[in-house]
């Protein structure tokens, strides 16, 4: 066994990768906004008691229906003359504290409706949930009244309402991610680490669950304030001569028409409080869902950026195939770093030609392979250098229509997992129909044949009623196939293929390779093949690219790196997989790990990897060095001929 | 199918919540000055002295023959009111919830589209303040300025006392009172179509999409809005619940003459046979909408199936 | 921890299963029948010897999932019986869980996944520590850095949370913490099958290592012929539910008795290797919930004949050159 200490040991982490929370949610202005109303709300509420205010019960009929900034009455009197400012501020604080509590009920008893149902799973969960269900069937609002119908009117009362008709909105969401949560590998772990059912439900899955039910919180609390007003708006809730903010309200409506003061102002007061919640709520939900927080919702846009010096576009190489990528440097922006996924590849695939990109992950294979057309995420990516031609032309400086246009025709793509790729709502046939469309002019019945061709052609078995399957309805293997046939629907000039195959098991591995093998032949289209298996490489790719850390460190004919490797990463990576037939043989390991792209090291980015590692291998911009048009190694000392690390 | 235990659970629930209430029904009816063999003898007719369990049977019975009794302060069947009622909330709540469905849609796929820029910016804030308003509150702005200021709109009823009755004359009463009860669930169901738009962009097989030369367009509204419909569609079902609610509060708002008034009222005068009545029909409906969400969203996703 | 005694591997049998079956679904619905059910393992008998690492290689839908969890008490057979030592491992699961993970214990196929990403990997280590072990505060201190040393950690991890670690070293704290009660049998689930290549080199030459060190008894479940082969002592075959072939691994490697097995090697690829075997689209595992009656690779065999698609061969029906390898096959390709 190597000796991997030494480069397992921990690095102090940067500080400054992972901002804290609360300063993530005080960067959101709408988020402190929001706070900073809300916290001078509850303040003034809190401080009520001690404010020189009149009594908010005390009627003066004299004084009655005062307008606003009145002499004494800064926000005027109601309809018995009662001062509105006290009764606004003592019925703020009454509202507040009803929805502040119905909240607390309503996600103490929701949540462990929802942590064991969810953890339970089976009978309990399903008679928990049939009863969360059966609250659930009533309107909401309408559930409340019934139940304030029942224990008569009264604030008491309206709050309980509100807390229980909230208690299966609690229990739905927090009983979904318990169960995902209850059946994720660590739980298992807990459970053979010898913890009991309560321990792992409380000490495992409980602070997973925490943050989901303060997002659950944070957004309801708004609305149970509303809700609890509603009620004492109707006269249900909030009884005179007490103020809640509802009941103002209410009382409001009956002289709307001569004294619109009266009900504008505790509405305005609900408004700006729930507001506030809701903007805090929001800013909240942001920090702490962590899809959010990873910025991962952003939606990518049509096509990747391009943001290339105008000056630094390198002309296309002297041997241009079909596909010619020269310098292609693509880059990932996030939060403060840049990752400089692909920093600067060349390389070129001719017609009927296999070109394998092997690399681990992080090595920028794929991100080269979906940089050609595009298909690089943007935000966060963009291309940041180099071009891409096809046929000599410029793809990043084509246009969108023009991308369009070659996306599926000239150049089409085979991805990883055939699920996720194909659309899980229309059938094969229509996905098939609409590549072939977008391309060709065909009437409906023309499309249909040219479909079950593509599917004869990728031998699937039954064309015929295939077509009308949905992706789910076919096995792992057969989805590839309508893969496959989509990206041979429009007689493509180049072929990416991204790890097809890795998704697959090894026997309906080696039918697609064989497929794919024997398509090529036909065809004599050029294939981009982008696998980390120098196996499928050899069972299909004429010449091989190999990456590391973003850029090519070796390249030549499949058998000279095969046979002959020059880089010593080539070499033992192809060491280091274990080989059938030969149990025998010790498994050389790589030590340590890639370096990350967002700080990567001057000169060789495998020499701390590296046995052979010489210090001017740490300095200076290496070279891929080209012994012949075909064959290329970026090291400063390649290995010799049958040389081996 | 799974609509009939559901629906079953209801009569439960709301007979139950029925036989909960404190105090004395027949006293309550015969107020409290009466004798206490008139008030036995009641009990007995309203077939009270009997078990839990038989009460129920009895009910129950009584319902499927559209019998749920008589409601003492309007002095008529409780089904022939709460029918006439839930019609007009029907019409109130069934515009709504078009109107929220659409401009929710709409709203929130132009805001996912835009992600970041000015149009997303601004129906962001839009959404929070329709979320936000309560919409008792907002249906008296509404009242003061269409009504009293502008007289554009009628501010209550649901046909003009004299002369009215046509389908003009009710779309114009039915104008502010359907858009106020709108704005809540336009808001949430803009925010998440925008939020599953999002997700569903960020998928495989709409880089497929793309990858097949697919315009943009069609990427976006045939491919993602169709994938993000099927979470909406559910959310949709459960507003409407929503809107049913908050049709009580717009009902007594603008004196509308549907079944949320009706339950108000019936509330504050104790008439309970009557919400037992409105609460089980409207509870009811909405059931039977949800089946349809379900079915829709079933349609729409053949791995349901 | 166990002495740290080299037992001779084939000596006596640690963990027996006979005839074991474990069907999902098939429970009774409120109205009409049952739901389906589908056989995820069946008839399977199969002994793990003291010291040895069994070999448990199929393709997804082979059972070999659930074969690992009945093993370590995370699930329990529907019928047949799991003898751990001599004694009943369900009827252990169920009345002394602490007892059985002492002895038995697992690594996971996803390495980040089985760390709760919420507490440190002290608080993780330490579970199996205070919860399967009665050793005190300073005694389970020792051991954490005892652990970490074995599995070439540095002891600053401690302190971290899962997310700062990579996939390799995530795995080596799985593998720490399946090592910390001291078992005597690991189930290894697909343990480097996330990794990547060169990593997984460094984590089967750890668990080589260790298995010296700590004389352990693996089952090493995955799905890479190669990755078996190299460290498997026995290797068994699981196709559709069923064992298709258990020998010795370089018999079997060397001389497949099952066309399955045959199949398997002929189609994974490897470096030099330019003709895969590759078979018609058609072939495909049957339906799960209509299992055919006879063989259920016979529609995929070319060497089939009637009696494979109505007779199922019995588990040994066919044997090899040694009285230890045997294939459910009715035409076997190499006769003993």
């Amino acid at each position: 066994m190597t000796d991997t200490a030494v480069n397992t040991k921990a690095k102090p982490a940067p500080k400054s990768a992972r901002p804290g929370t609360v300063a993530l949610l005080l960067n959101n202005s709408l988020a402190t906004g929001g706070l900073i109303v809300l916290a001078v709300i509850c303040l003034i509420a809190l401080a009520t008691p001690l404010l020189p205010l009149p009594d908010p019960d005390a009627t003066a009929p004299a004084d009655r229906l005062l307008p606003v900034f009145s002499e004494g009455h800064l926000l005027g009197t109601d309809h018995l003359g009662r001062d509105l400012l006290s009764r606004l501020l003592w019925g703020t604080r009454v509202s507040l504290a009803v929805g502040v509590s119905a909240t607390l009920i309503a996600a103490f008893f929701g949540s462990l409706f929802g942590l064991v149902a969810g953890y339970a799973g089976g009978r309990t969960d399903t008679v928990i949930m049939r009863g969360i269900d059966m609250v659930m069937a009533f309107p909401y609002i309408l559930l409340a009244l019934a139940i304030v119908a029942v224990l008569g009117p009264g604030l008491l009362n309206a709050l309980y309402a509100i807390a229980l008709v909230n208690i299966p909105f609690f229990a739905r969401n927090i009983r979904g991610i318990t169960y995902g949560l209850a059946r994720r590998e660590f739980v298992d772990a807990a459970r053979l680490s010898g913890k009991s059912p309560v321990q792992i439900l409380f000490i495992e899955i409980l602070p997973n669950v925490l943050p989901v039910i303060v997002i659950t919180m944070s957004t309801t609390v708004g609305w149970m304030i509303l809700e609890t007003a509603g009620l004492s708006f109707l006269g249900l809730g909030a009884q005179p001569p007490q103020a809640d903010l509802g009941s103002m309200l209410g009382e409001g409506r009956k002289i709307l028409f001569t004294a619109p003061h009266v009900s504008i102002i505790p509405g305005l007061m609900i408004f700006a409080l729930v507001m506030s919640i809701n903007l805090f709520g929001d800013g909240v939900r942001d920090v702490l869902d962590p899809r959010l927080r990873a910025g991962s919702l952003s939606r990518p846009v049509a096509r990747t950026a391009v943001a290339r010096g105008g000056s630094d576009i390198p002309p296309p190489s002297a041997t241009p195939g079909v596909l010619d990528l020269r310098g292609l440097r693509t880059e990932f922006r996030i939060g403060g770093s840049v990752y400089k996924a692909v920093g600067g590849v060349d390389l070129h695939v001719r017609q009927g030609e296999c070109l394998g990109v092997v690399g681990e992950s992080g090595s920028g294979k794929s991100v080269t392979a979906m940089s050609v057309m595009g298909l690089v995420p943007t935000p966060p990516g963009r291309i940041a250098g180099g071009a891409a031609y096809l046929e000599g032309e410029d793809l990043f400086a084509a246009s969108d229509g023009r991308i369009r246009h070659l996306r599926g025709g000239s150049v089409a793509y085979v991805f990883q997992d055939p699920l996720s790729t194909l659309h899980p709502l229309f059938t094969v046939g229509d996905q098939l129909k609409e590549a072939i469309r977008a391309h060709q002019p065909l009437s409906n019945a023309q499309l249909k044949e040219k479909a079950l061709e593509l599917l004869s052609l990728v031998r699937i078995p039954n064309p015929k009623e295939r077509l009308s399957a949905y992706p789910h309805e076919l096995s792992g293997g057969m989805r590839q196939r309508v893969c496959i046939a989509m990206a041979l629907a429009n007689d493509a000039k180049l072929l990416i293929a991204d790890e097809p195959t890795t998704a697959l098991d090894v026997t309906v591995q080696a039918q697609v390779l064989t497929l794919m093998n024997g398509l090529r032949r036909e065809r004599n289209a050029a294939i981009l093949f982008i696998t980390h298996d120098f196996g499928v490489v050899s069972a299909l790719c004429d010449r091989v690219a190999v990456m590391y850390a973003g850029r090519i460190v070796e390249t030549g004919t499949t058998r000279e790196i095969l046979e002959n490797p020059q880089h010593p990463y080539t070499a033992k990576l192809i060491e280091c997989v274990p080989v059938l037939g030969e149990p025998e043989r010790r498994l050389d390991a790589i030590e340590g790990r890639p370096p990350v792209v967002n700080n990567l090291p001057d000169g060789c980015a495998f020499a701390d990897r590296c046995p052979r590692v010489r210090p001017d291998c740490r300095s200076g911009e290496l070279e891929l060095k080209l012994s012949s048009p075909e064959r290329g190694v970026r090291c400063l000392y390649p290995l010799g001929e049958g040389g081996t690390a | 199918m799974a609509a009939i235990p559901v629906l079953f659970g209801l009569t439960v629930i709301v007979f139950l919540i029925m036989a909960m209430i404190p105090g004395d029904p027949a006293t309550a009816i015969l107020g409290s000055y009466a004798t206490p063999e008139n008030v036995a003898k009641l009990n007995q007719q309203l077939g009270l002295d009997k078990s839990l369990f038989q009460q129920y049977l009895i009910w129950i019975g009584n319902l499927f023959h559209g019998d749920l009794g008589r409601s003492y302060t309007l002095n008529r069947p409780v089904l022939d009111e709460v029918l006439e009622r839930f019609s007009a909330t029907l019409i109130l709540a069934g515009t709504s919830l078009v109107l929220c469905s659409i401009f929710g849609l709409l709203a929130g796929i132009v805001s996912a589209v835009r992600q970041y820029g000015w149009a997303d910016k601004i129906i962001t804030f839009l959404v929070l303040i329709g979320i936000s308003t309560p919409s008792f509150w907002l249906g008296l702005l509404l009242i003061l300025a269409f009504a009293v200021k502008l007289r554009l709109f009628p501010a209550s009823g649901m046909f003009a006392i004299y002369g009215g009755g046509d389908l003009p004359d009710l779309l114009h009463h039915l104008a502010l009172p359907a858009l106020t009860l709108s704005v809540v669930a336009t808001g949430v169901i803009a925010r998440l179509t925008r939020t599953a738009m999002l997700e569903v962009l960020r998928q495989d097989y709409i880089r497929t999409a793309r990858a097949k030369g697919l315009s943009e367009r069609k990427v976006i509204y045939k491919h993602a809005f169709k994938a993000a419909l099927v979470s909406v569609v559910p959310v949709i079902g459960i507003q409407a619940g929503f809107v049913i609610g908050g049709a009580v509060y717009i009902e007594t708002v603008f004196q509308w003459p549907g079944i949320g008034s009706m339950l108000v009222t019936a509330i504050s005068t104790r008439d309970l046979l009557l919400v037992q009545g409105g609460v089980l029909v409207v509870a009811a409906a909405y059931v039977l909408f949800n089946l349809v969400a379900d079915v829709v969203q079933t349609m729409l996703d053949p791995r349901l199936r | 921890m166990n002495e740290a005694s080299v037992r001779q591997t084939g000596s006596e049998t640690l963990l027996a299963i006979s005839d074991v079956e474990r069907i999902f679904g098939g429970a009774r619905k409120l109205v009409g029948g049952r739901t389906p059910a589908v056989h995820a393992v069946q008839g399977l008998s199969l002994d793990v010897k003291q010291g040895e690492t069994l070999g448990v290689v199929g393709e997804s839908g082979c059972g070999k999932s659930t074969l690992a969890r009945l093993v370590v008490g995370l699930d329990l057979p529907t019928s047949g019986k799991i003898t751990f030592g001599g004694e009943d491992l369900a009827e252990l699961a169920r009345r002394d869980r602490r007892a059985l993970a002492r002895k038995v214990q697992y690594v996971f196929q996803d390495p980040v996944a089985s760390l709760n990403p919420r507490k440190t990997i002290r608080t993780i280590l330490e579970a199996p520590l205070r919860h399967l072990t009665n050793l005190n505060a300073a005694g389970r201190e020792r051991r954490l850095k005892e652990l970490l040393d074995a599995v070439n950690l540095a002891p600053e991890f401690l302190e971290r949370y899962p997310h700062e670690f990579s996939g390799g070293q995530a795995q080596r704290i799985g593998i720490a913490r399946a090592l910390a009660a001291g078992p005597e049998l690991i189930v290894l689930d697909e343990p480097v099958s996330a990794l990547d290549v060169s990593v997984q080199a460094q984590v089967l030459n750890l668990l080589d290592d260790l298995k010296d060190r700590f004389g352990l008894t693996y089952i090493f479940i995955s799905h890479d012929l190669s990755v078996v082969e190299s460290v498997s002592d026995r290797v068994a075959v699981m196709y559709f539910g069923r064992m298709a072939e258990l020998g010795p691994a370089r018999q079997v490697f060397r001389a497949p008795l099952h066309p399955y097995t045959e199949l398997l090697m002929r189609s994974a690829p490897a470096p030099g290797r330019h003709q895969l075997l590759a078979e018609d689209a058609s072939a495909e595992l049957p339906d799960p919930y209509n299992p055919p009656p006879g063989c259920a690779f016979a529609a995929r065999c070319p060497n089939r004949t009637p009696l494979c698609r109505e007779v199922q061969p019995a588990p040994d029906e066919a044997k090899g050159a040694g009285p230890d390898h045997i294939a459910a096959c009715h035409h076997p390709l190499t006769r003993a």
